[in-house]
């Protein structure tokens, strides 16, 4: 117990239990995800490094990476724009249905990914709900890189609203008020006053969007149609080197979009890091 | 505070300056449930119209069919190991997280999300790396007959892998903004560490923490991609509802899979319910708790 | 809370029972058996039950050949394998060695009980008037198949196009590649295992022709209605030789070797093969179909992988579809 508590240098408190709870939570992390995760790394760094570039060079790895950045990256802009304005909505006005529409935006995050494929595929394929309207006007969503930005749009919706809200429920109304009575119009104070104060948890939530839509597998293959180098998706792809046999290959890809996420999440907490200083929240 | 910015735009005509105008603001409504009726309400009842198109005895039957119930029963008791484990995990993460200061806290918690970015087909195969047979404990263990991968076991860890985040997620910002105040009177009062936590320490996260599990539990029993790299598909054996669905699907069943989705889908409905009455009812509760970390 | 762990133990009990039966094989296959062997595992359980008096369970899992023989390779459990082609039970020998090497000499037929080959299926009325494999690479026809590399049913595909392409420009190889990289031009979605590529055809509507198991298609016209599609068999096809094999180093474990043994030899009875037939296999002794299903099945050319153009699956794998094979080389842009 001392012995872990002078290995992390923590400072003293009276309240007991550290080396109990502390050492159970790094030995939990570290076999279920740490060990793993090195197993993973290890299982690469049994190739070399021309090896290595070779796969993450190779033309087909560089589509789908291509693929699921680009798909992941619109889907995080659409739900940007859009989830500002659903966190906006529901905090500041009231209206009828408001608190069943604030309770369905974490759908997501509790519907599994394998029936919203489903779902979206029902609605979406030529033969489908909406897709049977739009198959004529030549307009193709399932089966394209439309579908697969409209299932990230999906499970990426509740990150930026979910960030957004509390903050856009701190923001004083006596600034915006100050604003006003300074002589600011309502525009003027969104630009000057408001936006500014969402920018760094609008960040933050984008980039969550984008990290959990990258890695997405479950819905997105229903609905993409899978071709290589069109609409195959980097998790695809590791499953698809992996019924080939070829571990190596799947490892190499999975640490390559491994190396990619902790980036991501590094960029999150330098945003947020950034935020405390600059408006003393996130 | 709500009352006045309630009360502000019926009184001031158009230009109010702290509030949009009528138009701006029932276009903004109208885009925000456009957006999420499009989004999430459709496909939501896309579920229910599909399951239901065979009549309301064929849902029944389906979802009476023994590989489906063996499915139910496979999804009920991995989510009940995964779910009490990442319990346990994020107690007592946000509990040394929360009450010390140490070296290295920072890095924890990035490693504590690190779940969330990894895709779910990682997640799986990091576990056949290690215990598939081909893998690095993949010879030892079998020599001592111990399956993991394409079993139950393999499936249980691949879940947890997925919902690792989830409790102490919730509960690390909460205990943070507590402090330590309450833990350390009660100690001075003589309370031990264990009592301490239980009577103090609980009953203050216990929203957030039923909060956390009931996510955390919607996700394990959703859960698809890294339980499909681990699974086997062994019907009746190794199949979760979600793989289930997806052979079912793919067994000209359509019906009886939107069936299995239904129930799913179900799931994540009363999750969100149970969810939304726990913050209307004890939302006060949760937020005086929140302030106390305030400077305000 | 208690309730939520008296609730938690309650169902580990009730799943565990679940898995203490008696004898229980593992039979792991590929994609579009999962009708077939609901079928003929019911037949050899009553068998099974009736010769020895013992009752057994089998359970099955299906998908994708490739994807089901890795899955054998890191440790599924299977006391038999039923893939798709011999490539497959090879990578296992290979790289496992759970399965004996002579595997194929252990069993009539070259381990093959039944055969299939690949023809087409079109919707009703065959409105974009396909009737060879000519018909698959004219521009704005759409082809829908499974991804070679995943699929045993996409390699027989592959390798029939390519043997008709082959015949019909007399040898010249590059002729024969643009002819294939022209047809798979033409496909829309490439689905990782046949089932996939079934619904993707049948129940989404996308594609003109559906390069098909034979098996598959008319399971498809009877599941749905033959009123909606039509199949149309192409001038050469491959003669598909989907494998059997005993996983020996898991029915040694398991101690399952006699009744594993008993079932593949099962698919080689007179019942066996009937319902071979019955779930539109070509059986390896067509006497023992019913005459109503023999009649299913057309005369056509078929190409085996033996066939000199190919030189068997050890040649054609990697020729073909490894690792920048033809398949690579074609689908790039």
């Amino acid at each position: 117990m001392n012995a872990v508590a002078a290995i992390v240098g923590r400072r003293p408190s009276v309240i007991p239990g550290f080396g109990i709870t502390l050492g159970f939570a790094l030995t939990y992390l570290s076999l279920i995800v740490l060990i793993p995760i090195a197993a993973l790394i290890l299982r690469t760094s049994s190739l070399t490094w021309e090896q290595f570039w070779a796969i993450a060079t190779n033309e087909r790895v560089v589509a789908a990476l291509r693929v699921s950045f680009g798909a992941s990256l619109i889907a995080a802009i659409i739900n940007a724009f859009f989830g500002l304005i659903v966190a906006w909505v529901l905090v500041r006005y009231r209206f009828p249905g408001r608190r069943v529409l604030d309770a369905i935006v974490d759908l997501p995050f509790a519907l599994p990914t394998a029936v919203a494929g489903i779902a979206l595929t029902a609605i979406f394929a030529p033969t489908g709900w909406v897709g049977q309207f739009l198959d004529p006007l030549g307009i193709k969503v399932a089966y394209s890189v439309t579908g697969i930005v409209i299932a990230l749009t999906f499970i990426g919706l509740p990150f930026v609203v979910r960030t957004l809200q509390p903050v856009i429920e701190e923001i004083d109304r006596e600034v915006e008020e100050a604003a006003a009575t300074l002589g600011a119009n309502r525009r003027q104070a969104i630009a000057r006053v408001i936006l500014p104060t969402l920018l760094p948890p609008l960040l933050t939530g984008f980039v969550l969007a984008l990290a959990r839509a990258i890695g997405e597998y479950g819905s997105v293959i229903f609905i993409a149609g899978n071709l290589p180098y069109v609409t195959e998706i980097a998790p695809l792809l590791i499953v698809i080197r992996l019924e080939e046999f070829d571990y190596v290959g799947a490892s190499a890809i999975a640490s390559i979009m491994l190396a990619i996420s902790f980036l991501m999440f590094l960029a999150i907490n330098l945003i947020q890091a950034w935020a405390r200083r600059r408006f003393g929240h996130v | 505070m709500s009352d006045l910015a309630a009360a502000v735009p019926a009184r001031m005509s158009r230009q109010s300056p702290t509030t949009e105008s009528r138009f701006t603001r029932g276009v903004l409504i109208g885009v925000a449930i456009f957006f999420l009726g499009l989004f999430l309400l459709f496909p939501l009842l896309v579920v229910f119209v599909e399951a239901l198109r065979g009549g309301i005895g064929a849902y029944f039957a389906a979802l009476k069919e023994p590989d489906t119930v063996s499915a139910i029963r496979l999804t009920l008791l991995v989510a009940a190991i995964a779910v009490p484990a990442n319990l346990l995990f994020g107690l007592a993460a946000s509990w040394a997280i929360a009450k010390y200061e140490f070296r290295g806290k920072a890095l924890l918690i990035t490693l504590i999300d690190l779940p969330f970015s990894v895709s779910p087909v990682i997640s799986g195969l990091i576990y056949v790396i290690l215990f598939g047979a081909q893998g690095y404990f993949g010879a030892w263990l079998q020599s001592y007959g111990i399956q993991i991968v394409f079993a139950v076991p393999g499936i249980v860890l691949a879940t947890i892998f997925v919902t690792f985040p989830f409790v102490a997620r919730e509960l690390i910002p909460l205990m943070q903004e507590q402090g330590t105040q309450d833990e350390e009177a009660a100690i001075s009062l003589g309370a031990g560490g264990f009592q301490t936590f239980w009577r103090v320490t609980l009953p203050n996260v216990k929203w957030g923490l039923m909060y956390g599990v009931l996510l955390c539990n919607a996700r394990a029993m959703g859960e698809f991609g890294a339980v499909s790299v681990v699974s086997g598909h062994i019907r009746g054996q190794t199949n979760t509802m979600p793989l289930h669905i997806e052979i079912l699907y793919n067994d000209y069943q359509w019906a009886a899979a939107f069936a299995v989705a239904s129930l799913l889908a179900l799931l994540a409905l009363v999750t969100l319910i149970i969810k939304t009455i726990l913050e209307w009812r004890f939302g006060e509760e949760l937020a005086s708790a929140g302030r106390q970390g305030d400077i305000r | 809370m208690k309730k939520l762990i008296t609730g938690a133990f309650l169902a580990a009990t009730l799943a565990v029972s679940a898995q203490a039966q008696d004898t229980t094989l593992l039979n792991v296959s590929y994609d579009p058996t999962r009708e077939l062997y609901r079928a003929f595992n019911a037949a050899f359980v009553a068998h099974w039950k009736e010769k020895t008096g013992k009752t057994i369970a089998v359970r099955q899992s299906h998908g994708g050949s490739g994807a089901q023989a890795r899955a054998v390779i890191d440790g599924l459990d299977a006391d038999v394998v039923t893939l798709a082609m011999q490539s497959d039970v090879d990578a296992i020998v290979k790289n496992s060695g759970k399965i004996a090497a002579d595997w194929r000499q252990r069993l009539p037929n070259n381990s093959a009980p039944y055969t299939s080959t690949m023809i087409f299926l079109v919707r009703a009325g065959n409105p974009k008037g396909v009737k060879d494999w000519d018909d698959l690479v004219k521009p704005g026809i759409q082809v829908i198949t499974p991804n070679p590399k995943t699929s045993g049913a996409a390699r027989w595909n592959y390798l029939a196009a390519w043997a008709y392409a082959h015949q019909k420009f007399g040898g010249d190889e590059a002729k024969t590649r643009e002819f294939v990289s022209a047809l798979y031009k033409n496909v829309p979605v490439l689905d990782t295992a046949a089932r996939g590529s079934t619904t993707t055809f049948v129940q989404r509507g996308i594609g003109d022709v559906y390069a098909a198991w034979e098996n598959e298609a008319l399971l498809a016209l009877k599941e749905l209605g033959p009123g909606k599609f039509e199949i149309i068999v192409p001038s050469l096809s491959t003669l598909a030789e989907p494998t059997v094999a005993l996983v020996d180093g898991n029915v040694d474990k398991k101690g399952t070797r006699e009744v594993a043994q008993a079932y593949l030899e099962f698919l080689y009875s007179p019942t066996g093969q009937k319902l071979a037939a019955k779930n539109f296999y070509r059986p390896y002794q067509i006497q023992h179909a019913d005459p109503e299903d023999a009649k299913l099945f057309p005369k056509l050319k078929l190409i085996t992988i033996d066939d000199p153009l190919f030189g068997g699956w050890a040649k054609a794998q990697p020729h073909h579809f490894g690792d920048g094979g033809t398949f690579d080389q074609i689908y790039k842009r």
